[in-house]
C-alpha cells in the first residue's frame, strides 16, 4: 500500500472568459466511458446562468479580439495548434479510455483537430480578400465591400463526438474576430479540461473561446432569445430545438445555421461575417 | 476642389436664398400624366397572362398626392398564390437549364425596355406612390434598369462568381416588396434571382403595385418565357401565403422589422432559405471637420429623399458639439427652401407622404417627440389642401435613450444629437438594435476609414448619403436583417453551393 502513489483525478470544470470556474449551479452529471455504464468523470451541468455568463465574456472579448490585426489572430490560432501537439498524449489517452478509440484512431482525431487550427490560421487574414470586392460604383466613390465579424457565435456541437469537426467549428468563428459560447455535446464532454487548457495557454485572450458542457435540452430554449448573442450555429440534430431557436432568435434577427459542411471550407468561415459595403469619396 | 465646392455652393444658395423684404415662388412644372395610360382594373399576371383573381376580389389603389382612386387590383388569394406558384415550378425547369447566355439576353432586353418606357414607369411611380418626379425619374427608374443590366452580365458568369464550386438554383422564390421604392425593389429582388436560374412569384405592396403590373408587361414584351416571373397583388394575408407554401424555397422579403420577424418565426420549422432587408435608424455623423455645407446637404438628402421614406434614411444625425449651432442654422436655413407639394411637380422636392396609414403613424411618433420634451422645428410651408404630406421636421437636444432615437419612423422626420469625441459619436451610432447604413462627413480621409470600421452597419457612406449603385452590396446588421442585395454578393442568396 505505502509504495502505490494514488492518482490525482484532473477536477473537469467550465471554461469562461479565461478562468475555469465550476457550474454556478453545483450540479454535474456522468461522463460515462463510450458503450458501458463506467463513469469516466463527474463533468458540469451548466445551468442558464452559466450560459448567460459565457455570454458575457465573449461579448467582452469581441471588440478588441476584432480589432487585433488579423495576422496576430492567425498566430494565436496556429500557437493553439502548437499547445495542442503538446498536449497530444493526454488527447489521446483520453479518446482511448472513454471513446474505446484505438491509439491509430486516437492520434489521427487528435492530429485533424491540431491540423484544423492550423488550416483556420492561415484563413484569418485571407478570407477578405477571397470574399472581399471593390465595386464599381458610378461616380467618384471607392466603393468596397469588406466582412467583418458579426459578434458574440453560440456554438451547439453534435452529440456525436468529432474532435475535428469541434476544433474546425471554433477556429472559423473565431478567425474572423467573433467569440463564441460552444456547448458541448454529452458523447465525450470531457474534452472539455485538456481544449480548455490548450486555449488558456495558446495567447488566445479570455472570453474569445467559452466552453460549457452540460445538458442541451436544458440550455437550448434560452440561446435563441439572448439579444447579445448574434448568431448559432446548430450542429445538434434535433429539429425541434432547431426551430425554437430560430423562432426565439427571430427577437433580434440572430443568423443561424445548421447544415453540416466539409471540416476545412471557407463557408465555416463566411457563415458568421457580415459584408459592409463603404462608399469614400474621391476628390481633392 | 472641397473649398471650390463650398464657394460654388455659398454662390448658389445666394442666389436662390430670398433676400430680406424680397419674396417669390416657384411657378408650377407638372410633369405631364399623357404618358400613362391606366387601366381601370388590373389583373393577375400569372404564367406569362394577366388574369382576374379566382375569387373575383379586387381592392383600390389611390393616388397618395390626392386621395383619388387609381384603379381596381385583383386581390390574389390562397388560390391563386397557388397558381403562380404552380406556375414559376412549371417553368424553372428548363429556365435553370437555359444557358446563361440566353437567360442575360433577356435581363438585357428587360433593362433596355424599362429604359425606353422610362418616363411611362417614372409619372406611375409617382402617381401611385407620391414621390418626387425628380425622383422617380433620375433615381429609381434608371437604378431599376441598371439593376437589371448589371445582374444580366452575370448570367453567364456564375463560375467566376463561384470559382471552384458547383452551384445551382434554388427554385422558385417568393419575393415580397415594399412601398417606398416600388419598381427598384422589384429590379433588386428579379434580377438576381432571374441571372441565376430560379423563377419568382413576387408580390408588391398593396400601396403600390402599378410599376410592377407595369413591368409584367414589359416582360411580357421581352418575351420572358411564360411562368418565369410571376406577379401578384393583394394584401398581408397574400403575403402570408406565399411565405407558407411549401413549394416556395426561398423568401426574400423587404419591409418592416416587425413583419421580417413574423416571416422568420413563420418558416422556422422548414429548411426555407431567407433574406431580409428590413427597418433601420442610421446615424449621420457630423464631425467638426465636415465641410459644413455639404454635410447639411447630405442631412437633408439622407432624411427627406423620397419623404423619409427609406429603409436606410439618416434618421439620426450626430453632430459634433462644437458645430452644433452652425450646422443647426444652416439646416434650417436649407430646410426653408425644401419645396413641398404635389409629387408631379418637377420642383418639388418632398412628396406626398405614401398613404394615409403611414402619416397618421408619423404624426402619431412626432406627438411622442413632443411629449418627449425634444426641441422641435418644422419647415413653414402651405401643404396641399387634399392628399397625405407632412412638414419636413426635426427634434433637437435628443438623446440615444428618446423614442425618436430608437424607433424607425419611415417620414421626414429626423432626431438630432451632439457628441464630443469620435469614440462617443460611434458608441451611440451603434447603440441601436438596427444596423442597416451610417454617414460619416469629415475632410479627414483617416478618420473617414477609421470611423467606417468601427460602425455596426452595412452600407456606410462617407461625404455623401443615400448613393445605391447594383454593383454596391447592400444590407444590413443586426435586426435590419440578413444577406446582401446588389454587386456579387447579392448572388449568393439565389444560389446552392454543392
Amino acid at each position: 500500500m505505502e509504495n502505490q502513489s494514488l492518482k490525482i483525478n484532473k477536477t473537469i470544470k467550465l471554461y469562461i472568459g479565461g478562468q475555469f470556474p465550476r457550474t454556478e449551479s453545483g450540479r454535474s452529471f456522468v461522463h460515462k466511458i463510450k458503450g458501458t455504464n463506467k463513469p469516466y468523470a463527474n463533468v458540469c451541468q451548466s445551468s442558464r446562468k452559466d450560459f448567460r455568463n459565457a455570454v458575457e465574456a465573449a461579448k467582452g472579448a469581441q471588440t478588441a479580439w476584432e480589432k487585433r490585426a488579423a495576422f496576430n489572430r492567425s498566430q494565436i490560432l496556429y500557437r493553439v495548434a502548437e499547445m495542442i501537439e503538446g498536449k497530444k498524449e493526454e488527447f489521446i489517452d483520453l479518446f482511448k479510455t472513454t471513446m474505446g478509440m484505438t491509439k491509430t484512431q486516437a492520434t489521427n482525431a487528435v492530429e485533424l483537430g491540431r491540423d484544423a487550427f492550423v488550416y483556420y490560421a492561415g484563413f484569418c487574414d485571407k478570407f477578405q480578400q477571397v470574399i472581399g470586392s471593390i465595386n464599381c460604383v458610378s461616380g467618384p466613390f471607392h466603393n468596397f465591400s469588406s466582412p467583418t465579424a458579426m459578434g458574440v457565435v453560440t456554438l451547439v456541437e453534435s452529440d456525436e463526438f468529432d474532435f475535428q469537426n469541434l476544433c474546425a467549428s471554433l477556429a472559423a468563428i473565431i478567425a474572423s474576430g467573433n467569440t463564441v459560447v460552444a456547448i458541448l455535446g454529452q458523447s465525450c464532454p470531457s474534452v472539455l479540461a485538456p481544449l480548455a487548457e490548450v486555449l488558456a495557454t495558446s495567447d488566445l485572450p479570455g472570453g474569445v473561446v467559452n466552453l460549457l458542457t452540460g445538458n442541451i435540452e436544458e440550455l437550448y430554449a434560452v440561446i435563441g432569445g439572448h439579444r447579445e448573442v448574434q448568431s448559432v450555429n446548430f450542429q445538434f440534430g434535433s429539429k425541434e430545438m432547431l426551430r425554437t431557436i430560430k423562432e426565439s432568435g427571430a427577437s433580434n434577427m440572430k443568423r443561424i445555421v445548421s447544415a453540416k459542411k466539409p471540416a476545412l471550407c471557407l463557408e465555416r468561415i463566411t457563415d458568421h461575417v457580415e459584408i459592409k459595403s463603404v462608399w469614400h469619396p474621391i476628390g481633392v | 476642389m472641397a473649398k471650390k465646392n463650398k464657394k460654388t455652393q455659398k454662390n448658389k444658395s445666394k442666389k436662390t436664398q430670398p433676400k430680406k423684404g424680397f419674396h417669390f415662388e416657384y411657378d408650377e412644372a407638372l410633369e405631364s400624366t399623357a404618358v400613362v395610360k391606366l387601366k381601370k382594373k388590373y389583373g393577375l399576371f400569372i404564367g406569362g397572362e394577366f388574369k382576374a383573381s379566382k375569387s373575383g376580389k379586387t381592392f383600390k389603389t389611390e393616388n397618395p398626392a390626392t386621395g383619388e382612386k387609381l384603379a381596381e387590383l385583383a386581390l390574389a388569394d390562397k388560390k391563386d398564390v397557388d397558381s403562380a406558384v404552380q406556375a414559376a415550378k412549371k417553368a424553372f425547369k428548363a429556365w435553370s437549364e437555359l444557358s446563361g447566355k440566353e437567360r442575360g439576353k433577356y435581363l438585357f432586353r428587360i433593362a433596355r425596355l424599362i429604359q425606353e418606357r422610362s418616363r411611362e414607369f417614372a409619372v406611375l411611380e409617382t402617381l401611385d406612390g407620391g414621390k418626387p418626379i425628380k425622383e422617380s425619374r433620375d433615381v429609381d427608374i434608371p437604378l431599376a434598369a441598371n439593376h437589371f443590366f448589371y445582374y444580366a452580365g452575370w448570367a453567364d458568369k456564375l463560375d467566376y462568381a463561384f470559382p471552384g464550386k458547383k452551384i445551382k438554383p434554388v427554385g422558385v422564390c417568393g419575393q415580397i416588396i415594399p412601398w417606398n421604392f416600388p419598381l427598384l425593389m422589384a429590379a433588386w429582388k428579379l434580377a438576381p434571382a432571374l441571372a441565376a436560374g430560379n423563377t419568382v412569384v413576387l408580390k408588391p405592396a398593396e400601396q403600390t403595385s402599378l410599376t410592377a403590373l407595369l413591368l409584367a408587361e414589359v416582360i411580357q414584351e421581352a418575351e420572358l418565357p411564360k411562368g418565369v416571373v410571376n406577379i401578384i397583388t393583394g394584401e398581408g394575408k397574400t403575403g402570408a401565403a406565399l411565405v407558407d407554401h411549401p413549394d416556395v424555397k426561398k423568401i426574400a422579403f423587404t419591409g418592416s422589422t416587425d413583419i421580417g420577424k413574423t416571416i422568420a418565426k413563420a418558416i422556422a420549422g422548414s429548411d426555407k432559405k431567407l433574406t431580409l432587408e428590413l427597418g433601420g435608424k442610421s446615424a449621420n455623423i457630423i464631425f467638426e471637420d465636415a465641410a459644413i455645407d455639404q454635410a447639411v446637404e447630405g442631412i437633408v438628402n439622407g432624411i427627406f429623399f423620397n419623404q423619409g421614406h427609406v429603409c436606410c434614411a439618416g434618421s439620426r444625425v450626430l453632430v459634433q458639439e462644437s458645430i452644433k449651432d452652425e450646422v443647426i442654422a444652416k439646416l434650417k436655413k436649407r430646410m426653408s427652401t425644401l419645396r413641398v407639394g404635389n409629387p408631379l411637380d418637377k420642383n418639388t422636392d418632398v412628396g406626398a407622404i405614401n398613404s394615409k396609414e403611414q402619416l397618421e403613424k408619423i404624426n402619431s411618433l412626432v406627438a411622442i417627440g413632443k411629449k418627449e420634451g425634444g426641441r422641435f422645428h418644422e419647415v413653414d410651408c402651405a401643404l396641399p389642401k387634399k392628399g397625405y404630406y407632412c412638414k419636413p421636421c426635426f427634434f433637437e437636444g435628443q438623446t440615444p435613450a428618446s423614442t425618436l432615437s430608437r424607433v424607425e419612423v419611415f417620414g421626414p422626420v429626423l432626431s438630432i444629437m451632439t457628441f464630443r469625441t469620435p469614440d462617443e459619436a460611434v458608441k451611440i451610432a451603434n447603440d441601436s438594435n438596427y444596423g442597416l447604413a451610417a454617414g460619416i462627413w469629415s475632410e479627414k480621409s483617416s478618420k473617414i476609414h477609421k470611423i467606417a470600421s468601427e460602425l455596426k452597419a452595412g452600407v456606410i457612406w462617407g461625404n455623401t448619403y443615400n448613393k445605391f449603385d447594383p454593383a454596391a452590396p447592400f444590407g444590413g446588421y443586426k435586426e435590419s436583417g440578413f444577406g446582401r442585395e446588389g454587386g456579387l454578393h447579392g448572388l449568393y442568396p439565389y444560389v446552392e453551393v454543392r
